[in-house]
């Protein structure tokens, strides 16, 4: 069975932001990248289901520019067999992404379809579903553990309120949650191994995926910034404040 | 325009979100619906009908839509979809798991957790963990938006809309329920309650949130956590308060040992008052806050719960 696992290349989570003075967007001029952290969960998620004899062959793919290609590498280090760089600087909404990715499912075969439930760039939040919607398969978000029995996935969600178990019938598209594992670092020999693993360049126009936005953006500015209020020294203190200056006890 | 909502609820009762997502869906400027789409889901609607400026509400049954699966749920909307210029859910993870399916269904390029409706095709929603705001249009015929609860008033009540039962669509038949662990709390729920409480990794295990808890139950609040808290196994996931987490904005927000990552602030900056109580001064909560208490949360909570008590809480 194999698994395709997207994966895409976005600014470190450590890395806080900063509007750019025209309101075109975000500066990402010498900011630090790295493979969305959803990403990395799925990544590690297939790799241990090939590692668990469940899948023989994990396949991953990232739509961006050139330097996507280390995100591809990372993975690979990780421990996926091959991926697929499908080339573009334009900005890929996700509906375009899950076209794309529908035509990579054609081509590749595979039963599972696993990706990050959001990136922590946009926060769209959509692009599995969307997949899911457009391959006419069954969808399981947000997953917090996988069991595959036969042709059926047994996927436990996280939902608002607890946590949800539903089963699915392969061929299936999971997007990972944060608690379904933790992804390993890869080690010095598998980062040198990974150099030789292959990686075929593709297009968007190679798909015959037109990836114009549908969303004009119009402008990108500051949140309303917050500002720091007063310490104070007892709790006493604190609760007098609460009730007296703020009225909110 | 016209606007159908698809509710969250619970078939024996209507939740908060709906209310609140009613009233991002007002702002469009036209007709506004609402869809329950349950199993023996009538009380629900019925309190639907009652929500002030709902103009119908659409009643769905089937033994298929009892749990709101992604897969039947999508196909029943898309069905529905044909007048409305938009389709409108909360951004709960309802919300987030059915509508983007609905919009690939569609064609159609979802906005997510708009918290601001400018226009009846612009709108604005956060990006960065909310450290950026983008406003976009929207080219597509249909609009399908996610909305983010915290930043809309719920609709009131006062309303008597007529209920509509309407006909599932057929069961595409991928996936099954099969159980449902939920937390059983007499709190209020985190994203709707008028304050909250959260813990970090300083409360160092999960008997020590005890503390945290004694104080929700003094002031009516609902307990949070810290991703940190999360993944150490402190605190339960569907506390976690944060950029993947859930997104607040109550009267009052009490961060109990949280150092501040921008990731939980994404959370929970837009609360009306924020006390933070850490013991490092340099937390970059502090930066936000309110009030801030420099101590040990070991020390400060007690204490806390018998000030709260002394007033009588």
């Amino acid at each position: 069975m194999k698994v395709l696992v997207p994966v895409k290349r976005v600014v470190d989570a450590n890395v806080k932001v900063r509007v750019k003075a025209d309101g075109t967007g975000v500066d990402l001029s010498n900011v630090k990248m790295a493979m969305n952290p959803f990403c990395e969960i799925a990544v590690e998620e297939a790799v241990r289901l090939k590692e668990a004899g469940t899948a023989s062959e994990v396949v991953v793919v990232s739509i961006g520019p050139q330097a996507a290609q280390e995100t591809l590498r990372t993975a690979l280090a990780m421990g996926a067999d091959r991926g697929i760089l499908v080339k573009t600087d334009a900005t890929v909404e996700p509906l375009a992404v899950a076209k794309i990715l529908k035509a990579v499912v054609a081509a590749e075969g595979p039963q599972i379809v696993l990706l990050g439930k959001q990136a922590i760039d946009d926060d769209a939040n959509q692009t599995g579903q969307m997949l899911a919607a457009l391959l006419g398969w069954s969808q399981g978000t947000f997953a917090f553990k996988l069991v595959k029995e036969g042709d059926t996935l047994t996927v436990t969600r996280e939902i608002d309120g607890g946590l949800q178990t539903v089963k699915l019938k392969l061929p299936a598209v999971i997007t990972t949650d944060l608690r379904i594992n933790t992804p390993r670092y890869a080690s010095l020999p598998n980062i040198m191994k990974a150099k030789k693993k292959p990686i075929d360049e593709k297009t968007p126009a190679d798909y015959g995926v037109d990836v114009a936005p549908r969303l004009a953006v119009l402008k990108v500015s500051e949140p309303a910034k917050r500002k720091g209020g007063v310490k104070v020294d007892s709790v006493a203190a604190l609760v007098d404040k609460l009730k007296n200056e703020a009225g909110v006890i | 325009m016209r606007a159908l909502v698809i509710a969250e609820h619970t078939n024996s009762a209507l939740k908060d979100a709906t209310a609140k997502a009613v009233s991002a869906a007002q702002k469009l400027g036209g007709e506004v619906d609402v869809l329950i789409a349950g199993e023996a889901a009538r009380p629900a609607a019925e309190e639907a009908a009652k929500l002030s400026g709902v103009a119908k509400v659409l009643l769905a049954e089937a033994p298929s839509l009892a749990r709101q699966l992604a897969e039947p749920m999508a196909a029943l909307v898309v069905s529905l979809a044909g007048p409305y210029d938009a389709l409108v859910a909360p951004a709960t993870t309802n919300g987030k798991n059915v509508m983007p399916r609905v919009a690939a269904l569609l064609d159609v390029m979802q906005i997510s957790d708009v918290v601001s409706v400018d226009g009846p095709d612009t709108f604005t929603r956060p990006i960065y963990a909310g450290n950026a705001m983008m406003q976009v249009r929207s080219g597509d015929a249909k609009k399908v938006l996610t909305v983010r609860t915290a930043s809309f008033q719920a609709a009131g009540a006062g309303g008597s809309a007529a209920i509509e039962s309407v006909p599932a669509a057929a069961d595409p038949g991928l996936s099954e329920f099969v159980s449902e662990q939920l937390a059983k709390s007499d709190r209020p729920e985190l994203t709707s309650a008028k304050i909250v409480i959260s813990g970090g990794r300083a409360m160092a295990s999960k008997e020590n949130f005890a503390i945290i808890e004694k104080v929700a139950d003094k002031l009516g609040a609902a307990v949070g956590a810290s991703r940190a808290a999360v993944d150490a196994g402190y605190a339960p996931n569907d506390w976690q308060v944060g950029q993947t987490g859930k997104v607040v904005a109550p009267e009052l927000y009490i961060a109990v040992g949280i150092s501040g990552a921008i990731q939980h602030l994404a959370g929970m900056k837009d609360s009306k008052v924020i006390v933070a109580i850490n013991k490092d001064e340099e937390a970059p909560i502090f930066q936000i806050a309110d009030y801030g208490l420099v101590a040990d949360l070991f020390q400060a909570v007690p204490e806390l719960e018998q000030e709260l008590a002394k007033l009588g809480k």
